[in-house]
């Protein structure tokens, strides 16, 4: 871990000019950050983990990340219903190393499910889920816990313990996972937390913060141990416009500085498809559109049109099933 | 009414396995306790909410139950001219029996209520999923300590009731009513037996805490996610709780003195 002390010295510069939350400094910080991002936030796509390392203002090494050519999650033949309702039937996805992949859907189509199932949350009735090399679904418990130390997850509350401030909330993985000296603790946290821009907010109660400082403090946990890969769980859901931009933002950067694999699961249409590399559209339980974000919106498929152009009727019917409208009110009416 | 019969074998089997689900969870609460590194400040933490903050509704009640024992006992006492045997009375009324009984349902709505609303609420924030994705076992960081602090507390609660139960009824009793001191205290110490009385007053204490811990920690963990199922979680830890203690107060009081 000598490499976290180099980080912090190294960092600092960066730091200063990463400073704050303006969304107006990320672009000319994430420069500084990685060499691999440009084009306005987006990662240039070029080649696989090429082992060299960066360290960055998160306080992390990071493998500088270019063309992500092979799968980080990959879902094969996935089956899972709760009682007699089928969520998934026969399921399949991967999830490229590196990249930002967002599953899209109506509402109740299982998109949270998903990453708890990744994540050995929930177990499958039949198929595979398998992460950087760990089968999720046969894994013992040992092995489980293993791999979710090289998991974060942003839930959709944020999920903050509440009775631990913000600078507990962040250290508490590293608490339960490392051995480091108390100091050490702090100065991780403390980059964690600035480069979500809540350094200041450190001695603040979770109940002191509003939802967008709750999520951000929850993604400052969620990297807390230099995950490889992060699930985002609808991450945008009663954002205000700023803290809309600032997560945004910071899922962006994060994914290219840290070579993260980012999984967000959402029904925001503009600001998924705003960050997301690829994309899944899941309803029914199955896939029903996968793609770039330009392949998705010429889809030609007439459900996948109705959820990206928000239209009201269509595929998914406006009203729920029910009998006839003309006879019942006249059925009724005698 | 073959499908009432076919509703009310499903029901059956639901707590069937409810019951099993439970055994199944506190084994696993029990066998992964914590590094003592790190458990011990969580088991100290859990001590203080659930034990020390238990300490005044113990108290008072001790004090006023152990008053009116003596008031009741001294007018039924007084009619036979053995107003003497007070000490007595109250000594083995409150350690057998209303020490352990008493301090349990106390604690059953205080503590038992309190954990089972802690945990549901951690369950319906996504906390508790949260520390398992972060590699943290919630059985062993969350609910263990909860589990022994109960275990410890309980015991220790219902002795320092019956500890104030007794001074309670030594004040209306010999401060008030006028009945000897010398003989209130002899009396109690020549009547009360450490091990036929105190002790089993000591096990019972410790039956009723296991099985209202287990209760309300196990109705937390397993509640629904929202907020009428923590308002029932927290329901039935008081009532499922106290319904345990008066019947197995009643099977053990059977086992210890039942060849009377």
């Amino acid at each position: 871990m000598l490499f976290l002390g180099t980080g912090v010295d190294r960092a600092e510069g960066v730091l200063v000019c990463f400073g704050g939350v303006m969304p107006n400094s990320f672009q000319s910080d994430s420069r500084l950050i990685s060499p691999s991002v440009n084009k306005g936030g987006r990662s240039v796509s070029s080649g696989s983990f090429d082992r060299e390392s960066t360290v960055n203002s998160f306080g992390s090494l990071s493998p500088v990340v270019s063309e992500a050519s092979e799968s980080f999650v990959e879902v094969q033949s996935l089956c899972f219903s709760r009682g007699a309702r089928i969520i998934y039937d026969n399921l399949t996805m991967a999830f490229p190393k590196g990249k930002i992949t967002a599953v899209m859907g109506p509402s109740g189509t299982g998109k949270t499910t998903l990453l708890k199932l990744i994540g050995g949350q929930l177990r499958p009735s039949s198929g595979t889920i398998v992460v950087d090399g760990v089968d999720i679904v046969r894994a013992g418990r040992g092995a489980l816990f293993a791999a979710r130390k090289r998991m974060g997850m942003l839930f959709q509350s944020g999920a903050l313990f509440t009775d631990l401030s913000v600078f507990e909330n962040v250290a508490f993985p590293i608490r339960a996972h490392t051995d480091l000296p108390e100091d050490m603790i702090r100065d991780i946290v403390l980059m964690k937390l600035h480069s979500v821009g809540l350094r200041g907010a450190r001695d603040l109660m979770p109940s002191e913060m509003s939802g967008g400082m709750a999520r951000r403090v929850a993604l400052a946990r969620a990297i807390a141990l230099d995950p490889e890969m992060v699930m985002y769980d609808e991450p945008f859901t009663g954002q205000d416009p700023i803290s809309m931009s600032v997560l945004l933002q910071l899922i962006r950067l994060l994914n290219d500085s840290l070579g993260l694999t980012s999984i967000i699961v959402s029904h925001d249409v503009q600001e998924t498809l705003n960050i997301a590399d690829y994309l899944y559209i899941i309803a029914d339980g199955r896939v029903i559109g996968a793609g770039e974000p330009e392949e998705i919106m010429n889809s030609d498929s007439a459900l996948v049109r109705q959820f990206m152009l928000g239209l009201p009727d269509g595929p998914v019917p406006f009203h729920f099933p029910a009998q006839n409208y003309r006879d019942e009110l006249i059925e009724g009416g005698h | 009414m073959l499908r009432q019969i076919e509703s009310f074998g499903a029901r059956g089997l639901e707590r069937i396995e409810c019951l099993g689900r439970s055994g199944v969870f506190l084994y696993q609460a029990l066998v992964r306790m914590p590094q003592p590194r790190v458990g011990l400040p969580l088991l100290i933490k859990q001590l203080y909410s659930v034990g020390v903050l238990s300490l005044v509704i113990i108290v008072v009640a001790g004090f006023f139950i152990g008053m009116v024992l003596a008031l009741q006992g001294y007018s039924i006492l007084v009619r036979f001219g053995a107003e003497q045997a007070l000490g007595q009375m109250v000594a083995l009324s409150i350690v057998m029996e209303l020490g352990p009984v008493v301090s349990g349902l106390l604690f059953a709505g205080r503590a038992g209520s309190a954990l089972a609303a802690e945990i549901g609420l951690m369950k319906a924030t996504e906390q508790l999923a949260s520390m398992e994705m972060i590699g943290v076992d919630p059985l062993q960081r969350v609910i263990a300590p909860r589990l022994w602090a109960g275990f410890i507390s309980l015991p220790l609660l219902a002795m320092i009731f019956s500890a104030v139960g007794v001074l309670g009824g030594m004040l209306v009793g010999v401060d008030w009513l006028g009945v000897d001191s010398g003989s209130f205290w002899a009396n109690m110490q020549s009547a009360v037996d450490f091990h036929r009385d105190v002790l089993n007053g000591i096990i019972k204490s410790i039956a009723f805490a296991v099985v209202v811990t287990w209760i309300a920690v196990f109705q937390g963990y397993d509640c629904t996610p929202t907020s009428e199922g923590i308002s029932r979680a927290t329901t039935n830890t008081v009532v499922y709780g106290s319904l345990a203690i008066l019947g197995l107060d009643f099977v053990l009081t059977a086992l210890m003195f039942g060849d009377l």
